[in-house]
């Protein structure tokens, strides 16, 4: 296999707060490969926008990266001296966060946005950064670039807006795209058009994409594979058409058998019973044995490490030979 | 735009017409104006010959009309103190009070954006800290006690600076000024700080919260994530979001700055309008009290115009909503 672009290892992120230590991400491995979307879901608080933060380096104090690698194209990058991190950033990491009404600064003309990325990661002239801002526009589809380019944020739609941030994100043609939630906060009509943007974009160009969603058709449709998180960990991992069809955590089956309708604008898209723990009471063992339909003694004081399982990755002591075993003996 | 300023110009109107009536007030509570012109033992025919001649026995909307005409015309009457226009005496005055309020405004604006901007920044540095205590003490000291101590200071203990007046003073038409004079300069020094140490402490205090918020803000973590360097998300991105409402105090302070001068030209004795009115208050001169009251609206009613315009000239948002408004 060809080296993976983004490559996580065991990934650990803490906030230190007044009330103590918290494990928003608990150990987390994932790898994307060239022109790979890898869909990433799960509930409000699951850490899914935590892990973005943490790949682009963005994750402040109080919070650090308290363990694990993150490696971009076999660089390390989670050790990179803030002004190195920083150049890794936006050249060769885009990242697209949900609401392009507040991404983009009111003051500025979306050309003064585009020239002054452009400029910071190539050398080129302002003419010719200019040139590109609108090639890029174009790409992106926006209609009358050369028109539009010279306009405030807040002329354009939200849709538009949102083509207007993606461009930003693909100013220097980066390795990797961070999406994260890129169509919550927009209309259903346009939310189709934005995905199949991104999906076009990454495949011309070979990007990885990490696409955050709480759309599980998004995810059937545009993602090669996909991790379910809970509670900072990664539930399962592994092919869409597997995960989407035949999940095997009871987290995930739950999250399959409830793929919610487009109207549906909540955050949650489970109907499991219960909600997920805040991060100061995660219980012991695993962190979805008070909701789990399946919960046995051993998941109360175990915690499940991820096993791969045909082509899933999951992190269920119901798939652990030893526990089936020892089930069996019970 | 255009439609945006006549409804400004015409609620502008509207205040100074509402100050007029005030300042036409005064002079009927403050006694009988032919009183303060005639002396004790006029003949009371005499006193009803005033009385004529000023206009005083017309109806009273008569009068405050051709008050109004001949205020719009800039002339206020004649001061009792002085026997002088009023108007000559504001004109003789405003130079210096000006220049005071400029200079106090400068230094507010430039020591309170940069303080701001620091401790926005470095909020848990040590000298955002001392920022923080200088900002409590220019916000809760009085006026004259500021500048009763610099007197004290700069004036007294090390005698590097004039304790009142404006210094030396060169005449270019009929405007003063301080500016070319090393000792205009150096008279200038105190009192703009005396004046202006309050506006700077809420600009900063403003701008450090405004830092504080928009660094939050979305755009800025975009920006990050675009890979800008600090500088440019800082003081490109950050700090012209903070200029609204920084705008916004300076233009509204500027106002009461000029209104304010009271306290500081009566500590240094710094002979502009508010010397004046303070003078005037101790006289019951009500020409002077009444002309200043005017001017001072005035002054806040353009103010808050111009305020208004400079908005739209630094977010382009409001641009588009005041050019069709929802
Ligand atoms: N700055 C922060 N301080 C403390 N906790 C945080 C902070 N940012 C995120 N968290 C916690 O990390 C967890 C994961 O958050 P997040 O990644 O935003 O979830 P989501 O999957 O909805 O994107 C949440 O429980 C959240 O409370
Ligand atoms: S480990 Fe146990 S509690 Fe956790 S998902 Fe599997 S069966 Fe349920
Ligand atoms: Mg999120």
């Amino acid at each position: 296999m060809t080296q993976p672009v983004l490559s996580v290892r065991d990934l650990r992120v803490e906030f230190v707060t007044r009330r103590g230590i918290l494990k928003a991400i608990d150990g987390i491995s994932f790898d994307i490969g060239k022109g790979e979307v890898l869909g990433v879901v799960g509930e409000s608080g699951a850490g899914k926008s935590v892990t973005g933060s943490a790949v682009i380096g963005l994750i402040d104090p109080p919070g650090r990266i308290a363990g694990g690698e993150i490696l971009l194209s076999g660089m390390r990058i989670d050790n990179l001296p803030p002004e190195e991190m920083r150049r890794v950033r936006g050249k060769r990491i885009g990242m697209i966060f949900q609401d392009p009404l507040t991404s983009l600064n009111p003051l500025y003309r979306v050309s003064e946005q585009l020239v002054e990325t452009i400029r910071t990661h190539t050398n080129l002239s302002a003419s010719a950064a200019r040139k590109r801002a609108i090639d890029l526009l174009a790409e992106v589809g926006i209609p009358a670039p050369e028109r539009r380019i010279d306009s405030y944020p807040h002329e354009f739609s939200g849709g538009m807006r949102q083509r207007v941030v993606i461009a930003l994100a693909l100013c220097a043609e980066p390795e990797l795209i961070i999406a994260d939630e890129p169509t919550t906060a927009l209309d259903v009509s346009v939310q189709a058009q934005i995905i199949a943007l991104l999906k076009k974009l990454g495949r011309e160009h070979g990007t990885a994409i990490m696409l955050v969603t709480h759309d599980m058709g998004v995810i059937a449709e545009t993602a090669d594979r996909v991790a379910v998180m809970y509670a900072g960990r990664i539930a399962e991992i592994g092919p869409v058409r597997d995960v989407v069809q035949n999940p095997l955590h009871p987290y995930a089956k739950g999250l399959m058998g409830a793929i919610p309708s487009l109207e549906s604008d909540t955050d949650r898209l489970v109907q499991i019973p219960g909600s997920m723990p805040r991060l100061s009471a995660i219980p012991p063992g695993c962190p979805f044995n008070p909701r789990c339909p399946y919960v046995f003694d051993r998941c109360r004081v175990e915690r499940p490490e991820p096993i791969q399982h045909s082509e899933h990755r999951v992190a269920c002591h119901l798939y652990d030979q030893s526990s089936v075993r020892s089930e069996a003996v019970a | 735009m255009f439609a945006f300023i006549i409804r400004r110009a015409f609620q502008a109107i509207g205040v100074l017409l509402a100050v007029g009536i005030i300042s036409f007030a005064m002079f009927r509570f403050a006694g009988d104006p032919v009183n303060q012109i005639v002396s004790l033992d006029t003949p009371a025919a005499e006193r009803e010959q005033v009385r004529r001649s000023l206009g005083l026995d017309d109806p009273v909307p008569v009068q405050f009309a051709r008050y109004l005409s001949s205020a719009v015309r800039g002339e206020f009457g004649v001061s009792y103190q002085f026997r002088q226009p009023v108007s000559d005496l504001l004109a003789e005055r405003m130079p210096a009070t000006l220049e005071l309020a400029l200079c106090a405004t400068l230094f507010a604006i430039g020591f309170g954006v940069l303080m701001g901007v620091y401790s926005g920044l470095k909020r848990d540095s040590f000298l955002a800290k001392v920022f923080q205590t200088v900002s409590l003490i220019g916000i809760s000291l009085p006026t004259f006690l500021i500048g009763i101590l610099l007197i004290y200071l700069f004036s007294v203990i090390l005698g590097w600076l004039p304790s009142y007046g404006r210094g030396d003073t060169v005449r270019i038409g009929w405007w003063t000024t301080g500016f070319l004079t090393t000792s205009g300069l150096k008279a200038l020094i105190m009192p703009s700080i005396t004046l202006g140490l309050f506006q700077m402490t809420l600009i900063m205090r403003i701008v450090r919260a405004e830092m504080l918020e928009v660094l939050r803000t979305d755009y800025i973590k975009f920006a990050r994530a675009r890979g800008l360097t600090t500088r440019a998300i800082h003081f490109g991105h950050a700090l012209k979001n903070t200029l609204v409402p920084v705008i916004t105090i300076v233009g509204l302070q500027f106002g009461s700055v000029i209104a304010f001068a009271i306290i500081t030209e009566t500590v240094f004795q710094w002979p502009g309008m508010g010397l004046l009115f303070v003078q005037a208050v101790q006289n019951v001169d009500i020409p002077i009290m009444a002309a200043y009251l005017m001017l001072v609206a005035l002054i806040f009613v353009v103010i808050n115009l111009a305020v208004d315009i400079l908005y739209t000239v630094v977010d382009p948002r409001l641009r588009t909503s005041i050019r069709q408004p929802a």
